[in-house]
């Protein structure tokens, strides 16, 4: 015991470095990000008013909390156009979820039934696709379901179609865009709790008279709610926030808020709105942010 | 011991076509990048047309360049810290700033890339740093260091400690016995999150496109503004090149780890 605090000394002292990278590039950034999304819009560059400047002195610095504006709050809630984006995303995101889990459940149940060593291979098989690269595989997709595409042609060729249908710049395409991209992260955290369960209690269940349906819905699935929580944030939260995929993939009628906050700074240079959209997303995933650290820091620190 | 037959048939059929929904759209793309016709819907026969325009792209040719070096450093910087943050948390026992900590390193894992590449631009603006390579390396790290300590941690933890304890029972100092036992141990860990990290940052679009400068865009960043513009089949060939390279990276890795990790057990019983 002495030993492990004797050790705990120095692994105490190797959070200095990455604690004050951390610090740096990733709180400090936050405050900065509040500070420009209360400033004003200016055509210069960069292109907004400067709030604080820290040399002026303390009456300098008085005027400019006085001249703090929530102008670009008050723009984002008043504007349908942001509303609707987060109503999008929302949506989007929940249904997004939902076929997640609907498609990955089975995978990652069938995965957990196969023999010890098939498991393994069977996980290399989930994440290599993780490992190309995200942009390629909705690339990928385009190729597939673009207008004298592979998929069109196939339902062309098979007469289930009478003339190309259109796919591409659609929600449709945008789902599988989705579903592609975030299965390994839904399959993943489902098939770790699915493999650890004890195959005694399905068997028990069933030993004494219960149908295969009541098995799954009484035993099996309330055992893996970790595995279902852990999946379903992992998807969550970044598809809130998706930029790529609705933008290459969905049509341009109906934006997400991804989407709004790369327009507001890329195309209008509107930095300061840009900003303010961006805490208002972070306000809104706050919750499954903080459930989503209380998932990982439980399985990291403490269950093994 | 574990009844086979629970597999049922049902089972089998998931598997199967959750595996072909994953493969089959790289597989189509790489078999593409081989035909000789401008055309999808016409095949014109196997031709390597696509790499011979790709390497005489000059500007993709910088941009892939860019990617590799940006995909490096950043990797390997990531890897340094990201295992000094992984040995703090699951050895350092209770410190003060643990709670925040954690909490930054998870965070960045499931936040929307849009916030970190905003928030990381606004931060180098009001430092008046210059954009290109170094900011886009800080970005990088700043992402993919959290995956390794996320990586790592989870080995450091499902190891036992008893040796460590042992190797300073035995005489050595905390740091001795981290580089004698522990290291080697957490090494395929470590190989693994290097790759991670790699992969990631060669992967990026949004965070590279926030914090990148005029002149410097990254691969990803000249496909994306590329397939914008439709399908090309050059863009073809430079994925499957990508996939190419990023099969050879795991394959290495995972022969580096299968080394270390039997370097490893033959060195635990000593």
């Amino acid at each position: 015991m002495s030993s492990r605090r004797i050790f705990a000394r120095p692994a105490r002292r190797a959070a200095i470095a990455p604690y004050v990278w951390m610090v740096l590039f990733f709180l400090v950034p936050f405050a900065f990000v509040l500070k420009i999304s209360l400033s004003q819009t200016a055509i210069a560059q960069p292109p907004y008013e400067p709030v604080f400047d820290l040399t002026a002195g303390w009456d300098a610095l008085k005027g400019a909390f006085a001249a703090l504006s929530i102008d670009n709050f008050r723009l984002l809630v008043s504007d349908d156009i942001y509303v609707f984006a987060y109503v999008r995303s929302l949506t989007v995101a929940i249904t997004a979820t939902v076929l997640l889990l609907l498609i990955g459940y089975p995978i990652a149940y069938g995965m957990a039934r196969l023999p010890k060593r098939w498991q393994a291979v069977a996980m290399v098989l989930v994440i290599v696709p993780f490992w190309t690269s995200f942009l390629i595989r909705i690339y990928a997709w385009i190729n597939i379901l673009q207008h004298d595409g592979l998929l069109n042609q196939i339902l062309l060729a098979l007469h289930l179609v009478s003339q190309p249908v259109v796919w591409l710049s659609t929600d449709t395409a945008m789902y599988i865009g989705i579903v592609y991209s975030y299965l390994p992260f839904m399959i993943l955290p489902l098939y770790a709790t699915l493999a650890k369960m004890e195959p005694v209690l399905e068997e028990a269940a069933s030993d004494l008279g219960a149908p295969p349906w009541q098995v799954f819905w009484l035993v099996t699935f309330p055992l893996s709610l970790p595995g279902v929580g852990a999946g379903v944030l992992l998807c969550f939260i970044p598809i809130v926030g998706e930029f790529v995929i609705p933008d290459l993939l969905a049509g341009s009628n109906a934006l997400m808020i991804g989407q709004t906050l790369w327009l507001e700074f890329f195309t209008n240079k509107d930095w300061p709105v840009a900003s303010a959209a961006a805490i208002v997303l972070l306000v809104v995933l706050l919750v499954p942010l903080l459930l989503y650290e209380r998932l990982q820091k439980r399985q990291l620190e403490h269950g093994r | 011991m574990r009844k086979v037959s629970r597999l049922s048939r049902f089972n089998i059929a998931a598997l199967a076509l959750g595996l072909a929904f994953l493969y089959l759209p790289i597989l189509i793309l790489v078999i593409y990048s081989f035909n000789a016709s401008r055309l999808v819907t016409v095949w014109g026969g196997w031709s390597l047309r696509w790499y011979h325009e790709f390497f005489n792209d000059r500007a993709m040719i910088e941009a892939a360049w860019m990617s590799l070096r940006v995909a490096v450093s950043s990797a390997t910087i990531a890897t340094l810290l990201g295992t000094l943050a992984a040995v703090a948390l699951s050895r350092g026992e209770r410190f003060r700033g643990r709670t925040l900590f954690s909490g930054m390193l998870y965070a960045p894992l499931v936040m929307p890339e849009v916030i970190t590449g905003l928030s990381l631009l606004l931060l180098f603006v009001a430092l008046n740093a210059e954009r290109g390579f170094w900011t886009v390396t800080i970005a990088h790290t700043t992402l993919t260091m959290c995956f390794v300590a996320v990586v790592v941690q989870s080995r450091l933890g499902s190891l036992d400690r008893s040796l460590e304890e042992a190797a300073m029972d035995l005489g050595c100092n905390p740091v001795r016995a981290f580089v004698a036992v522990t290291l080697p141990l957490i090494a395929p860990a470590i190989v693994a999150g290097w790759m991670l990290a790699f992969t990631l940052s060669l992967d990026d679009l949004v965070i590279a496109s926030f914090t990148t400068g005029p002149g410097s865009a990254t691969l990803p960043i000249r496909i994306y503004s590329e397939v914008r513009l439709g399908v090309k089949p050059e863009i073809n060939a430079i994925c499957t090149l990508v996939i190419a390279l990023i099969a050879v990276v795991i394959v290495i890795a995972s022969l580096a780890s299968k080394l270390s990790s039997s370097q490893g057990e033959s060195a635990a019983p000593l």
